[in-house]
């Protein structure tokens, strides 16, 4: 057993009410829920293990793979789709030749679709990491990411 | 800080923190919300720290870093008090300038003004400017007098005054208060606050729970976020008195896990009042007890509906259940449980402050008060807006918004993912709960987004359908499976295989997913596709019956073409294609091959001499 999991675990009382905290701390941590993790979440906590997955795929925070260096938020809110965001994701699809929630084979970017990310004001946008990317038009999207290449 | 054991000694507080502020000559609120933050805030804020430290003024110039001013479009920006100056779109360099001319020498810099769309003029004066002028801010209005960081200014801005008020009211009174006002639900279903409050205090129990929903799904509103992110404290005092009311001791905020600086300044400001002795036991020394704790969602649209968010509170999967025993009697751990809106709660300690009277002066006689709105889209001003409940969308759009940037507006989508788009022929509605949802849309949590000629409709219904499928959580059958019936015939439409006989069919399994739907999210999930087809009914004809689509979006039935005319065979649409589908020699006409183009549209935004149509 991993040592490391287990003190993020054991910081938690052992009540359900606890899971997503848990699951949260673990993602801090480790990037992402591999298998032990939710196995050995489920042991803590009395629960079994299909219910930790089941929480754990049911909600869109938690990954169950490893991610790319960079994160790719593309934001699919309203004010960015009536603003052309899904030239803007077509754009990252191509020049990257991965599709949304996939990984590029050299470990560096990863694209995740989110439901807002509350710029409405500056729509369409995208987010790397934690730097937003405000008033986008697809022709600069392949320089922005060879920025971070 | 000290222990406050009385009010008395708040309101000595109170006098100290009016009384060193009087040493500052200048205030200077600059935004550090979300919107501005991603306007790269940030480096305009550490330029004024250095600047402040230069010039030796941080003893006479304050930097108050707030929340959300509503204005996003325009930031970063920030107030400068006490002239109430406006300056917008800053960039760190002009800083200094700031500091010699404006602070030191009181001229206004020009450059910085916002300018008026539609009369071009300059407006140096924040209350004069026409977005926040013909608002009536009561709640967002707060953010800008207020670091989220630091409880002195909600104190000195008469906070907790209202909590003062009610733990020397009986809990029956209080109810009676917020009834009187006629305040309802903020976060789309509009039931009347107090009445939820008095079933909740008549339920049998001894442990009841009060609980702040902060999990704004929405896409295209934040007004929730920028009220706990921006004025966390007076969230926090609109539970308290809740909770006194009701007769609860423990209270939740659930937020998204999507918005961390709402998190973060949420709990600084609950770790205040604990040392403030505002939360906790024998709270001001009035026996009352009572404490509140953060807990964080996980990304699920769902999860926001009551029964998911217990379930989700509880470590289980954030689904809803049916809603044959109310929250009010069997909530979280089966005890009585009180949820309201983030807005919901900011409301409280106007109301118990000022009076219910004072509250219902606004509004319309069913809906009082006002409404935060998220106003987006095409549209000249974007940002946060304030409004009386009633204001015409018209006002809302055209003389707050500043009408569209191309000219027209053709519809405004309300309530998010369960509201409707409404057409310009309806503008002249009141928005208010009942007017909304008669005319097909709702209120909802205020999302508002404006729609041009160059926004498609059916594009529109197929978007937020897209939303609703992914977000379903799959529990009942008519949401999981006639969503998904619903999205292949509005593809088919898209893409110009359609029948006229489908937009019945349409009608019909929209019917039935919201009469049999298990909770709101499948209830109100046609509400896009129906009023579209009730309002736009012409456009969705063009797709299927000319196979055209109006606005010059949907994929399947445009086509990108190069104009012999103007094209001078630069070459920069070739070089940019991604797909390759253009040919032609230097200087020669170009051509694009039809076969092999994905309409991304790149070759359109690259010619400068705008010689690609789209037809």
């Amino acid at each position: 057993m991993d040592n490391s999991l287990m003190q993020i675990i054991e910081k938690f009382p052992r009540s359900r009410q606890n899971l997503i905290p848990v699951l949260q701390a673990i993602q801090k941590e480790q990037n992402y829920l591999n298998r032990e993790a939710v196995s050995a979440v489920a042991e803590y906590l009395g629960l079994g293990v299909a219910q930790v997955y089941g929480a754990a795929s049911f909600y869109t925070q938690f990954r169950l793979k490893k991610t790319g260096k960079n994160i790719i938020k593309i934001c699919k809110g309203t004010a960015c789709h009536v603003s052309g965001a899904d030239n803007i994701i077509d754009a990252v699809e191509r020049t990257l030749g991965i599709r949304k929630g996939e990984t590029t084979a050299d470990g560096k970017f990863s694209i995740e679709e989110v439901a807002c990310l509350g710029c409405c004001s500056l729509a369409p946008v995208l987010m790397i990491n934690d730097r937003v990317y405000a008033r986008l038009v697809s022709s600069e999207v392949k320089k922005i990411l060879q920025s971070y290449s | 800080m000290e222990v406050i054991k009385n009010p008395e000694v708040l309101s000595v507080w109170r006098k100290k923190i009016l009384n060193k502020n009087t040493f500052y000559t200048h205030t200077v609120s600059l935004c550090g919300g979300t919107g501005c933050q991603a306007g790269s805030c940030g480096t305009v804020i550490s330029a004024f720290k250095k600047e402040l430290a230069r010039n030796k003024l941080e003893k006479k110039v304050r930097l108050r870093v707030t929340g959300c001013h509503g204005f996003c479009e325009q930031g970063p920006l920030m107030i400068i008090e006490p002239d109430n100056i406006f300056y917008c779109r800053l960039s760190p360099g002009d800083v200094p300038e700031i500091l010699t001319q404006t602070i030191k020498n009181h001229k206004i810099i020009e450059r910085l003004c916002y300018t008026d769309p539609s009369t071009q003029k300059k407006c140096p004066v924040e209350s004069k400017i026409p977005f926040y002028a013909q608002q009536s801010r009561i709640l967002i209005d707060r953010n800008k007098n207020t670091d989220p960081s630091d409880i002195e200014d909600y104190i000195a801005e008469n906070g907790y005054a209202a909590l003062c008020k009610s733990l020397k009211m009986q809990a029956n009174d209080i109810i009676q208060e917020i009834l009187k006002s006629g305040l309802r639900g903020r976060g789309g279903g509009g039931y009347p606050t107090g009445k939820k409050w008095q079933q909740t205090a008549a339920a049998a129990g001894e442990k009841k729970y009060i609980i702040c929903n902060a999990d704004e799904g929405d896409p295209g509103a934040y007004m929730d976020r920028s009220i706990l992110e921006g004025n966390p404290h007076s969230v926090i005092e609109g539970m308290m008195i809740g909770a006194k009311a009701i007769g609860a001791d423990e209270g939740i905020i659930y937020v998204r896990n999507e918005y961390p600086l709402a998190v973060l300044h949420a709990g600084i400001a609950l770790e205040q009042c604990r040392n403030a002795g505002l939360l906790g036991k024998n709270i001001l020394g009035s026996g009352f007890s009572f404490d509140i704790r953060i807990v964080r969602g996980a990304g699920a649209f769902v999860s926001g509906e009551s029964s998911a968010l217990i379930a989700s509170i509880s470590g289980k999967v954030g689904e809803p259940s049916p809603k044959d025993v109310h929250l009010s009697e069997k909530g979280l751990e089966q005890n009585p449980t009180n949820m309201n809106n983030v807005e919901t709660w900011a409301n409280i300690p106007l109301i118990i402050e000022n009076g219910a009277m004072w509250f219902a002066s606004r509004g319309t006689e069913r809906s009082k008060g006002t409404k935060i709105f998220a106003l987006t889209g095409k549209i000249k001003n974007t940002g946060l807006v304030e409004v009386a409940m009633g204001t015409s969308l018209k006002k809302i759009i055209y003389d707050i918004g500043g009408g569209s940037i191309s000219g027209t507006v053709k519809a405004v989508q309300t309530g998010g993912p369960s509201g409707g788009c409404l057409p310009a022929s309806k503008f002249d509605l009141p928005v208010d709960f009942e007017a909304l949802s008669e005319a097909g849309s709702m209120v909802g949590s205020g999302g508002m987004v404006v729609m041009d000629e160059n926004t498609c409709m059916v594009d529109v219904a197929r978007y937020f359908l897209d939303f609703l499928i992914d977000e379903s959580c799959g529990k009942c059958v008519p949401c999981r499976i006639g969503l998904s019936r619903i999205r292949e015939i509005i593809c088919r439409i898209t893409e110009g295989k359609a029948e006229m006989q489908d937009l019945e069919l349409l009608e019909e399994i929209s019917q039935t997913v919201s009469e049999a739907s298990l909770c709101a999210l499948g209830k109100t999930a046609p509400n896009p596709v129906l009023s579209t087809i009730r309002y736009f009914r012409e456009e969705y004809i063009s797709h299927i019956h000319d196979k055209k689509c109006p606005a010059k979006v949907c994929k399947s039935l445009i086509k990108f073409s190069i104009s012999p005319e103007i094209c001078t065979g630069c070459g920069a649409c070739k070089r940019e294609c991604p797909a390759g589908a253009i040919s032609g020699e230097k200087k020669q006409i170009h051509n694009i091959d039809q076969s092999i183009c994905t309409k991304c549209g790149i070759c359109r935004e690259t010619c400068r001499l705008s010689a690609i149509s789209l037809n």
